[in-house]
């Protein structure tokens, strides 16, 4: 058989794995697979962001934050019905991530993350402001309703419920937008943007509009976390200015890199980390939970330093036959840096 | 007036709480390119090791000399034992590792030192002859320590050869190496005196915010702004970044826009300020070859 | 014999019996066993909040010193505490793990309002009790709405409001300056405050400040409180800008009359740092034996506290107030439990914690907890100290918010 029927046969089946997990398990972890699949996507978000176009933002939190505010306002205040707000809060994360842009044209580096960094300090003190406190909530935050699914049925044993119906609801949204992403990024915006994160002076000379990619970039990638924070307050049906602190926007950062950068399937592995290791660590030690989590961290990244994906494609690369080994790689070697650039390899 | 002035001293005595950690930020800057997260935490453990020692009896001056050689010591093993394997790595997976230490410091700090607030001494005593009408004795002895580190910090990159060699191998690896440059060792050293001087700067931040496990986080924060306010390669931008963050910050809450928002506001016009000047205040704008 | 009506009396008597006898016998729901009795709680071990995972070591340890006398009624408590962070998302994800994996037959003095706020309404839909919250919002005595959560500590509006009470007492004409945590802990004080001075909380909060716990300092704060020429000074803050604040207010010169609230009051922990000179004077309220207070050091309920410490949490600091919160935390659930019985069920539990009137050794003389079927707050009472340089002297009367 062809190489192409080998990989429609391996997408088959993963389809097929995902749509029975849920039924194999109880509630609490399909719960939990629901938050891989929210983080999933905003990781996804971010590395559009920095890992393919270079700009490094510490404060994915925020947008991850407004989102998940947009829903629940729209659904509690408005009373929207809940899969109507994801679109809603994608676009108004797009505006503000392509208003965010226009500053972060200016700035590189360092610079950029240290703004982004304070975009998501001021993000939470913004939620409980007492003038806005009619919409958000303020310090107390807003319950949402969770949805019920809306038919029932029984499969292997267990009850088709709320949290399996936000299963499949949530893993159509996240294969949606992975196929957006994969598709944006395959062709010439994917390699508008690779150029402007690796040359960007030639970038432009070629034709590139660097302003006005690296601010759509920005709102897209925006766009993307911040239907991710929709999703994510409809499946835990709460939100408040304390579940948006810095450390999301740090734990966002730190599961792109496990995953992999400029990786769209790496995205997965990330949201896995984030989401078992700190329980995982909490079993190991009640004491200082943290300290094993930053053990495990530092020691995935001495194992894997481009993160799971790039070892991956590492071991890929070495499996195949002679000629396929000179394909276009994405990740390219060690480049001058022409400013502080997060994303190169270092020239030490 | 009175009240105003009172503010603005108060937010230079803030002042040179972020530009202290911010000096710290720029040292290890200078010497490897990166920023390291974990120097709030590091600095925040060094100060419980001082703590722990004047609790055993040791005199003040004595206990930070020790503290002083011990981050020294503890800034050098880091570099060697933990950073090594990632030298070569991207450079967002340094920031991973330096997110780590930040993790395993601050609960290592809780578990061994408890989350129960501690006082820690000042070296200057309440009456001396530091005092004056605005700033108490501590924070004007503070201050003269900041920028004594300060100026050693300046003298040490402008003046003497192992600075010059340091600010080569961070600079240009390949070219320090082919120039007899231990460029390893070099980055060791940074990050020794990186550490030290987040002591310093956690021992003289203590006495006012009193010592506890999550002393440094919110500094952090405000020392990376002030250090990238200031330039993030200019030791005398971080401590004028401090400054202004500090007067700029009381000065809103007071006056401005109260105190549920200050911080926002504060951030927006710091990034405003960096949207006009891409470099920081006073930092080398750096120019390349096309 | 033909079957007749005869016997099918005795035949109904006889199933009558059986179940009566049945009903008198054991019952269970998830979580317990004849030998066991699961408890499950949220705490958070890491993140910002980090410093109250010692209530959840205090509550373990408690629990290890009951089974070590043979457990509560024969059964031995398993304690499941899982860390949550102080992140509403990880607490609604780990109080499911107690719920739907670890079968807990209840969860026990979860931590922190938006934690509490998030999983409420899926405890009270799964029918599990949310027993002893720890946190003083007044939300969580709402049996009405929410009959299976309930919470433990008096209420931060009851505390706001006595000390509003007690200064239109003292000092009708007060000028007040407000410093607060911005956040729900802050504001539900405040809010309390506000409505203890009614109408005139307009006219006699001149200056109402917040600051973010993020903030290094509050020096600015203070300067401002001072600048607005307030004399009463009402601080709500957490004990190390409780400490920063007394210091200040003592360097800047500045002397009104200090209200200060109950979570920042232990000696050991805030006002021995801050200096115990600058605390003189200072008011608060009290429901709990302070352990740095010299004024207990020979009582009994303190010396088994401190026995009780030595041997079941030795690594604990016995400086900590936390530790007797969880100490006295853990001893009403063991009354619960012990006046459960036989029965465990959850709906027996909650109604047994419904019906509490017993006295903790290590809170106030006065002090009691007290619930009903329509009172779901168990500490109500609280009495004003002033501090005198060395401890907290108890005056007035003790405020009783179930008269409110």
């Amino acid at each position: 058989m062809s190489r192409t029927r080998w990989v429609w046969i391996g997408w088959a089946l993963l389809l097929v794995a995902a749509v029975v997990l849920p039924f194999l398990v109880k509630n609490y972890r399909v719960f939990q697979f629901n938050l891989v699949l929210v983080y999933a996507v905003a990781i996804l978000g971010l590395n559009i962001l920095t890992g393919f176009n270079g700009q490094i933002s510490l404060g994915h939190g925020a947008f991850y934050a407004i989102g998940a505010y947009g829903a629940a306002v729209l659904m509690d205040r408005v009373g929207m019905p809940y899969w109507a707000t994801l679109p809603l809060a994608g676009v108004l994360c797009f505006v503000l991530g392509f208003l965010m842009g226009f500053p972060a044209l200016r700035l590189a580096g360092h610079y950029l993350a240290v703004a982004t960094l304070g975009l998501a300090l001021a993000v939470p003190q913004l939620l409980k402001y007492k003038h806005l406190e009619a919409y958000t909530g303020g310090v107390q935050g807003i319950v949402l309703v969770k949805p019920d699914p809306p038919f029932t049925f029984r499969f292997l044993g267990q009850p088709f419920n709320a949290d399996r119906w936000l299963y499949f609801f949530t893993l159509a949204v996240t294969i949606v937008m992975f196929v957006l992403a994969w598709n944006l990024l395959r062709g010439r915006v994917g390699r508008a943007l690779i150029a402007i994160r690796d040359h960007p002076i030639a970038a432009a000379v070629m034709g590139i509009n660097l302003p006005l990619f690296k601010s759509l970039t920005f709102g897209v990638s925006a766009a993307f976390t911040g239907v991710a924070g929709a999703l994510g307050a409809i499946v835990i049906a709460f939100v408040s200015p304390d579940s948006f602190l810095i450390t999301l926007s740090i734990f966002l950062l730190v599961g792109m890199v496990v995953g992999g950068l400029a990786s769209i399937p790496g995205a997965f592995f990330g949201a896995i980390f984030i989401q078992f290791v700190p329980n995982i660590a909490d079993e190991l030690s009640k004491s200082a939970p943290a300290a094993i989590y930053g053990v495990l961290l530092i020691v995935l990244m001495y194992l894997m330093p481009t993160g799971v994906m790039g070892m991956v494609r590492k071991l890929w690369a070495r499996w195949q036959p002679g000629a396929a080994r000179l394909r276009v790689n994405v990740n390219p070697g060690a480049p001058v840096p022409v400013s502080p650039d997060l994303t190169k390899e270092s020239t030490t | 007036m009175e009240a105003l002035l009172h503010q603005i001293f108060s937010g230079l005595a803030n002042g040179c709480i972020y530009g202290s950690i911010a000096l710290a930020l720029v040292m290890i800057y200078q010497a490897t390119h990166h920023l390291n997260f974990a120097q709030g935490e590091m600095a925040t453990f060094s100060t419980f090791i001082a703590w722990a020692l004047i609790q055993r009896g040791m005199p003040y001056w004595v206990a930070f000399a020790l503290t002083f050689g011990i981050s020294f010591a503890a800034g050098l093993l880091i570099q060697r034992v933990i950073l090594r394997p990632v030298e070569k790595a991207p450079v967002l997976t340094n920031v991973n590792v330096f997110i780590g230490l930040l993790l395993i410091f601050n609960a290592c700090s809780g578990w061994i030192f408890d989350h129960t607030v501690k006082a820690f001494p000042s070296p200057f005593p309440q009456e001396s002859i530091l005092k004056t009408a605005y700033f108490s004795a501590h924070e004007m002895g503070s201050f003269l320590v900041m920028l004594a580190v300060l100026l050693s910090l300046y003298a040490f990159f402008r003046f003497t050869p192992v600075g010059l060699a340091m600010r080569a191998a961070a600079q240009n690896p390949e070219s320090a190496r082919l120039v007899g440059i231990r460029v390893s060792w070099m980055l060791a050293v940074g990050w020794g005196f990186a550490a030290a001087i987040g002591s310093v700067a956690g021992m003289m931040v203590a006495p006012s915010v009193f010592l506890d496990p999550n002393m440094m986080a919110g500094i952090l924060l405000y020392g990376f702004a002030s250090a990238l306010l200031g330039g993030v390669d200019n030791p005398w931008g971080a401590v004028i970044g401090g400054m202004i963050v500090g007067v700029l910050e009381n000065l809103l809450g007071a006056y401005v826009i109260g105190t549920e928002l200050k911080l926002t506001v504060a951030l927006v016009l710091i990034v405003g300020t960096l949207t006009l000047m891409p470099a920081g205040l006073f930092g080398k704008r750096v120019v390349t070859r096309v | 014999m033909k079957f007749n009506h005869f016997h099918l009396a005795v035949a109904g008597l006889a199933a009558a019996a059986i179940s009566l006898s049945a009903a008198a016998q054991k019952k269970y729901d998830p979580g317990a066993t004849d030998t066991e009795i699961k408890i499950g709680d949220l705490k958070p071990y890491s993140g910002p909040a980090s410093a109250y995972g010692t209530i959840g070591k205090a509550i373990a340890a408690y629990f290890d010193k009951v089974n070590a006398e043979g457990g509560v009624n024969g059964r031995k408590i398993k304690y499941i505490s899982l860390d949550d962070g102080y992140n509403p998302a990880k607490a609604v994800e780990q109080s499911r793990k107690l719920v739907e994996e670890d079968e807990v037959l209840l969860i026990f003095n979860s931590l922190g309002t938006p934690s509490n706020t998030a999983i409420q309404k899926y405890m009270n839909q799964k029918k599990v009790p949310q027993l002893f919250v720890a946190t003083g919002a007044t939300k969580w005595g709402d049996p009405k709405n929410f009959p299976w959560t309930m919470g433990w500590q008096p209420t931060y509006q009851t505390e706001g409001k006595i000390y509003a009470a007690h200064i239109l007492e003292t000092k009708p004409n007060a000028k007040i300056g407000v410093l607060y945590q911005n956040d729900d802990y802050g504001k539900d004080y405040l809010k309390g405050f506000e409505d203890g001075l009614g109408d005139k909380a307009k006219t006699m909060i001149v200056s109402k400040v917040s600051y973010e716990v993020t903030d290094p300092n509050i020096d600015s704060q203070m300067v401002t409180l001072k600048g607005s020429g307030a004399d009463t000074f009402f601080n709500i803050t957490t004990p190390k800008f409780a400490a920063q604040a007394i210091k200040k207010a003592a360097e800047i010169g500045w002397k009104p009359t200090h209200y200060l609230n109950n979570v920042s009051s232990q000696v050991g922990s805030t006002l021995k740092p801050a200096g115990l000179e600058n605390a003189v004077g200072i008011i608060t309220t009290q429901y709990n034996k302070d352990p740095t207070d010299p004024q207990w050091a020979n009582d009994k309920a303190f010396l088994d506290w401190k026995a009780w410490m030595q041997k079941y949490y030795a690594g604990g600091d016995l400086t900590d107030a936390s530790n007797v919160y969880g100490y006295s935390a853990a001893m009403t659930m063991v009354q619960v439990l012990k006046q459960c019985g036989d029965n465990l069920t959850r709906e027996n539990v909650m109604k047994q914690a419904a019906n509490l009137d017993m006295v903790l050794p290590m809170a106030l003389p006065g002090i009691n907890v007290k619930t009903g079927p329509n009172d779901f707050y168990p500490i109500e009472r609280e009495q004003l100290a002033r501090f005198d340089g060395k401890t907290w002297v108890l005056f007035g009367k003790v405020y009783d918010a179930s008269s409110n």
